[in-house]
């Protein structure tokens, strides 16, 4: 470069230089681009709009007989759906709520006491309990039970033994009529 | 590289290659007069071994993926179609899938190999950096393919090892859901980590390949685990070691031909064989055997962690198995710098020799727990509190006895030389 001169570069002597600051901006912008250009790279990884179009179904309850269970599957989960006996409801009631891992009261896991609607999806490593057929093993506490390794729900879908954390989970859902509702 | 010096070729095509482009030159330095020390033991025929067998996964890979489709509702049956219709498609199937068994088996033995004989120690703990990196990608790039012919552990094993994510606080689920595409495992999961699994192994080429720049700058270690001091420490690389190499490499070939033709699913698990099926988890979900040791740390923690006497939970049981799991392979980045001792072979540390036996012993103990029921009991103890304990001998081994061992031990005297040791047949 012809005009190689200190006052181009500001003073050497301070250790900074005017070069520095303009290396270091351009290096920030890069990075920002590069973040920029990233970005929808990574999102094109999340769900796509016909995956989430997928997600909203209707069930018809209308069939489901006192003490039977319905699965459905929603999001590519299944979701069980158990029409509940006077004694289960009764049973889910009467637990008291401190004395639970996860401390939710009945009431608040369900729209109407009859109807129980969760996720089927055990929320230690995601197996799918059983207990949805009859004459399967419903655990201890008469609701569902994980095979995988031990965890027990009781017949409010809460978590009462094993290495499960938290209860199964309820899905957002709507009943659109007394026997019609729409799950997402 | 290969710029400096150069002695012309005799053959006219070699040469004009070569001085446009010094790869036989570099070839000839790199691997034919390179100097290696004299005193090798079988252990060292791992390294090849493990490159021979990353060709030929990438090789048979390659063909499988003319013939597999990766869509759910099509994966399980192109497989079998491999299977049964594709010409010798059985024998490339077979290969692919004991090669990864046998792959794991040789880089189990060379990173073992390092570990008795101190070659993570300086100056070659990058070399061992780039190697516990290879390990890590072989790990993902595994695990991947498994989820390919979407059988039904294919798919519960993907279900779970993903779900451990969701225990990362706060962005858990979102980074299961990206991992995902969906609200489940998928059509989206299985695209992707096919794409994935194409891709990873190149990028395991491109890690060895730093790998092995890395170890011709410092040069390999060897059984005495002392420097080389001139060349009448060491032996040309050709034709000494390529020989022995190749020999080695021959018998392994030999074991790995005996899986391949006669038990070709003895590594592999029966259910497999059952399509996927996202409504009926089996009963009881095993990954594969390579994965057990680390299955059974993540197992190992079924207690929440917290402040005693309240009901405040710091780490769940679900994160802590998840960060017991990882950081046992954090350890080993590290382990350059746990073990501080002057001595690299355990031929002359007796203390660590036995420790690390019995490390050995505890990390084959820990598949063996691994492979079994989570509520498994055996002579009326429950394996999880087995597993707990080999998790804690194996992290002590790191954290507690090699520090202690870093001031106390003091070691056999070493040798003088490789040579005075080979000529007295010690070596
Ligand atoms: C680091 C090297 C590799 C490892 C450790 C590896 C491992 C695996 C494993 C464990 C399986 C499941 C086998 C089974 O149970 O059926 C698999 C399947 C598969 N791999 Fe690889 N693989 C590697 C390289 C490659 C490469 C380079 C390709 C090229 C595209 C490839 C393509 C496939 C295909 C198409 C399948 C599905 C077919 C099948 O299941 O047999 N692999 N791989
Ligand atoms: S996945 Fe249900 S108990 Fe582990």
């Amino acid at each position: 470069m012809a005009s190689n001169t200190k006052a181009d570069h500001g003073h050497p002597q301070d250790g900074e230089t005017r070069r520095d600051f303009l290396q270091l901006t351009a290096a920030a912008f890069g990075a920002v681009g590069a973040g920029v250009f990233a970005w929808p790279l990574v999102n094109s990884l999340n769900p796509a709009k016909d995956t989430l179009a997928l997600s909203t179904i209707e069930v018809d309850l209308s069939t489901v007989q006192v003490g039977q269970s319905i699965t459905y599957t929603w999001q590519g989960k299944p979701v069980f759906i158990r029409r509940r006996t006077a004694q289960e409801i009764a049973d889910a009631e009467a637990v008291d709520v401190s004395t639970l891992r996860d401390k939710q009261a009945d009431k608040d896991r369900v729209q109407k006491a009859e109807w129980l609607v969760v996720v089927g999806i055990c929320t230690h490593l995601g197996c799918i309990p059983q207990g949805q057929k009859t004459g399967e093993i419903k655990g201890e506490y008469n609701g569902w039970f994980c095979p995988c390794h031990g965890s027990a729900y009781d017949t409010s879908g809460r978590i009462r033994k094993g290495p499960a954390p938290l209860n199964l989970p309820v899905p957002p859902y709507t009943f659109l009529s007394d026997t019609l509702i729409k799950i997402g | 590289m290969g710029s400096g010096p150069r002695t012309p070729f005799e053959n006219p095509v070699v040469e004009w290659v070569d001085s446009r482009l010094p790869i036989f030159t570099m070839m000839q330095k790199e691997y034919g007069v390179f100097p290696t020390p004299r005193n090798f033991n079988y252990f060292w025929n791992f390294g090849a071994i493990a490159m021979i067998m990353l060709v030929l996964m990438i090789v048979t890979g390659i063909v499988l993926a003319m013939h597999y489709t990766p869509h759910t509702a099509m994966a399980f049956n192109s497989v079998e179609r491999i299977m049964r219709d594709v010409n010798g498609g059985w024998l490339i199937r077979y290969l692919h899938m004991n090669g990864a068994s046998f792959f794991f088996i040789a880089v189990y033995i060379h990173i073992f190999r390092g570990m008795y004989y101190g070659s993570y120690k300086k100056p070659r703990e990058l070399l061992w950096i780039l190697g516990v990196l290879i390990f890590l990608l072989m790990m993902a790039t595994a695990f991947m393919g498994y989820v390919l012919p979407w059988g039904q552990m294919s798919y519960w094993g993907a279900t779970v090892i993903t779900n451990l994510f969701s225990a990362i606080p706060v962005v858990g689920e979102s980074i299961v859901t990206l991992l995902w595409g969906g609200f489940s495992i998928d059509n989206p999961t299985l695209n992707r980590f096919f794409a994935l699994h194409y891709l990873l192994p190149f990028v395991i080429f491109a890690v060895v390949f730093l790998h092995i720049w890395a170890l011709h700058v410092v040069g390999s270690n060897n059984p005495l685990g002392i420097d080389t001091k001139g060349p009448q420490d060491t032996v040309p690389f050709h034709p000494y070691y390529t020989i022995k190499d190749t020999f080695g490499t021959l018998v392994y070939l030999v074991i790995f031909c005996f899986f391949v033709f006669f038990m070709p699913d003895a590594l592999g698990h029966p259910d497999n064989y059952t399509p996927a099926n996202p409504m009926v988890t089996p009963p009881h979900i095993v990954p594969e055997w390579y994965f057990l040791p680390f299955y059974a740390m993540l197992r190992a923690i079924t207690f929440n962690i917290g402040i005693p006497f309240t009901e405040i939970v710091i780490i769940s049981a679900k994160l802590g198995g998840v960060l017991v799991m990882f950081g046992s392979i954090a350890l080993l980045f590290v382990l350059p710098w746990l073990d501080r001792h002057p001595i690299r072979s355990a031929r002359f540390r007796p203390q660590y020799r036995i420790a690390l036996l019995v490390w050995l012993a505890v990390f084959a103990f820990l598949g063996y727990v691994g492979s079994q029921p989570a509520d498994a009991v055996k002579f009326g103890i429950p394996l999880s509190y087995l597993g707990l304990l080999g998790t804690i001998y194996y992290y002590g081994f790191f954290l507690a006895i090699l520090p202690y061992l870093n001031k106390h031990e003091k070691g056999r005297d070493l040798p003088p030389s490789i040579h005075e040791s080979v000529l007295k047949g010690s070596a």
